[in-house]
């Protein structure tokens, strides 16, 4: 029941080429694509990091099912309420997820959801309130890829 | 797509104002468009692209979803109520289809 | 042998940050689904290979963990309502549904899972529930067999299945001929296969635990099956996986319902018994 040194170069192989395919090819571009979709959420305001807090695992198990929660702080008022909540994943083919359009009837600015990375990247959540004000929180998840996918 | 009903889950009642936890999961492939078939032409994007929770017939919150949703989208989010009544929540399907189901509540 | 944990996962980041917080619980605290607990870890009786019997989910994370341990966000649970559908479902030609014969299922199959494969006298084989169902279905009901992975048999196995959740995995190998079944299953567990030669024994029996680059081996056991699995975005037969391992060791696998199958199966419910069925379980 041992495993020879053959087999662990063969393991060792297939490894490789995963890694290889699996690298970000225009990292730029990336960043390009996220900034854009900010900018477009947030009129081109520059977003305040607070009053956000994105929940996600530090380690996604599997990158298909990622779970993720986003509370804002806010008074939910008729005055002074979010109204929208934008997820953004940079490392993905394309950087939206979703977005939650809040009402002073939502009683609360929070919601989780179920995600797919396409690799190790930042989530963003970005948060629009009433009055003007654009908040946002980031969170690095490293996704496991490779092993048995079976 | 969606071949099972919806799972929506509502407390039957609450408090005047209380602000109520619901979730939510639909069956769906949730096919994202980026995937390629095993002759190599690729899968053409279907999913459920809008969500929305009424209560009353009023929106309380509603979502917009992209490919990056995972397979059987599972939504949990929050409400008030104001008052007895009936949320109706509705999935937009990429080719159209609406599934919609809907739990009552009691304000004691 | 368990001699090979640094070669396997040697140059794997990631393991390292994963490693250093064990997921293995603690035994007094065993997880339970409202209030029905469930037997994750249970000492290996004299002459198992294995030191002490654990479950899959022992090896999740905790956020896999918890998909489980609600009902509502176990997404398996989509499945289970289209079965309990269905099982009052009339169907073929005799005009029956599994409801006309065997009632309540919360009662009737109670325990039916936990001590499958079964011996089937009349077949002179073991019966897995995919099998009896299928039996049900074509002698007793009129009505088409339902393919292995189909959505409709999924539903209904993870039905069935879910009636002994929390209840230990119990085969009886006394019946029949279930011994020779038994043997033919160890012998296939023991068995190299594939471009790369592994059998199941060199992940699940010598590394479990360990990491395989990003993956973190379990004992391979089948209490949880059918599952909903990350990966595969839905529910799976054991049948399935076991077509996964082979295809993962660059082997041609066998077919799903094949011999081969049923008897790995009825060898690895030995190896699981005294753990909680979990169906339907979730898996990375």
């Amino acid at each position: 029941m041992t495993i020879t040194r053959r087999q662990v170069f063969a393991l060792g192989a297939g490894v490789a080429a995963v890694a290889i395919t699996g690298l970000p090819r225009v990292a730029l571009a990336e960043e390009d694509k996220v900034q854009a979709a900010i900018d477009a959420f947030s009129g081109g305001a520059t977003p305040e990091t607070a009053n956000v807090t994105l929940t996600a695992p530090e380690i996604a198990e599997n990158g298909n099912t990622v779970p993720i929660s986003f509370a804002v702080d806010s008074p939910m008022s008729d005055d002074d309420h979010v109204t929208d909540v934008t997820l953004l994943a940079a490392g993905n083919p394309s950087p939206g997820v979703a977005t939650f359009h809040f009402t002073p009837m939502s009683g609360a600015a929070e919601a989780t959801t179920r995600m797919r990375l396409a690799k190790t990247q930042d989530v963003i959540a970005l948060a629009k309130t009433s009055t003007g004000k654009v908040y946002m929180d980031r969170k690095t998840v490293k996704v496991t890829i490779g092993g048995c996918g079976g | 797509m969606a071949s099972s009903k919806p799972r929506v889950k509502v407390p039957k009642t609450a408090s005047k104002d209380e602000v109520i936890t619901i979730k939510t999961l639909i069956s769906h492939k949730m096919e994202s468009g980026q995937r390629k078939d095993s002759d190599g032409n690729p899968i053409p994007r279907q999913i459920i692209n809008k969500f929305t929770c009424d209560f009353n017939g009023k929106t309380v919150f509603s979502c917009d979803l992209e490919p990056a949703i995972s397979a059987n989208p599972y939504l949990e989010f929050s409400a008030k109520v104001p008052e007895s009544g009936t949320f109706k929540f509705t999935w937009v399907d990429d080719d159209g289809s609406e599934y919609s189901t809907e739990s009552k509540i009691a304000v004691e | 042998m368990r001699n090979l944990p640094g070669i396997l996962v040697a140059g794997v980041a990631a393991t390292a940050i994963l490693a250093a917080g064990s997921v293995l619980a603690d035994q007094a605290n065993l997880p339970s689904i409202d209030g029905v607990e469930l037997k994750t870890r249970v000492d290996a009786p004299e002459g198992h290979p294995l030191p002490e019997i654990i479950s899959g989910f022992e090896f999740r994370t905790k956020e896999t963990q918890a998909l489980e341990l609600d009902d509502f966000t176990n997404p398996g649970f989509l499945m289970v309502e289209n079965g309990e559908a269905a099982w009052s479902t009339v169907e073929g030609s005799a005009g029956k549904s599994c409801e006309s014969c065997h009632g309540d299922a919360s009662e009737s199959m109670k325990g039916v899972r936990a001590n499958m494969p079964k011996w089937n006298e009349a077949a002179g084989r073991p019966f897995t529930l995919e099998n009896q169902i299928n039996e049900c279905r074509t002698e007793r009901m009129g009505a088409e067999a339902w393919k292995w992975e189909s959505d409709d048999m999924l539903s209904m196995t993870a039905y069935v299945g879910l009636q002994s959740r929390g209840m230990p995995v119990a085969v009886d190998l006394e019946a029949g001929d279930m011994m020779s079944w038994w043997e033919k299953g160890k012998d296939f567990y023991y068995t190299r296969f594939g471009q790369l030669d592994l059998a199941c024994a060199n992940c699940h029996e010598d590394n479990y635990g360990n990491y395989i680059r990003a993956d973190r081996l379990s004992q391979g056991q089948s209490n949880g099956f059918p599952l909903y699995r990350l990966k595969w975005q839905k529910m799976g037969s054991l049948h399935r996986r076991f077509k996964g391992c082979m295809d993962n060791i660059r082997a041609k696998a066998f077919k799903r319902g094949s011999d081969e199958f049923v008897a790995l199966e009825t060898y690895l419910a030995w190896r699981g018994q005294g753990l909680s069925v979990e169906t339907p379980a979730v898996r990375n």
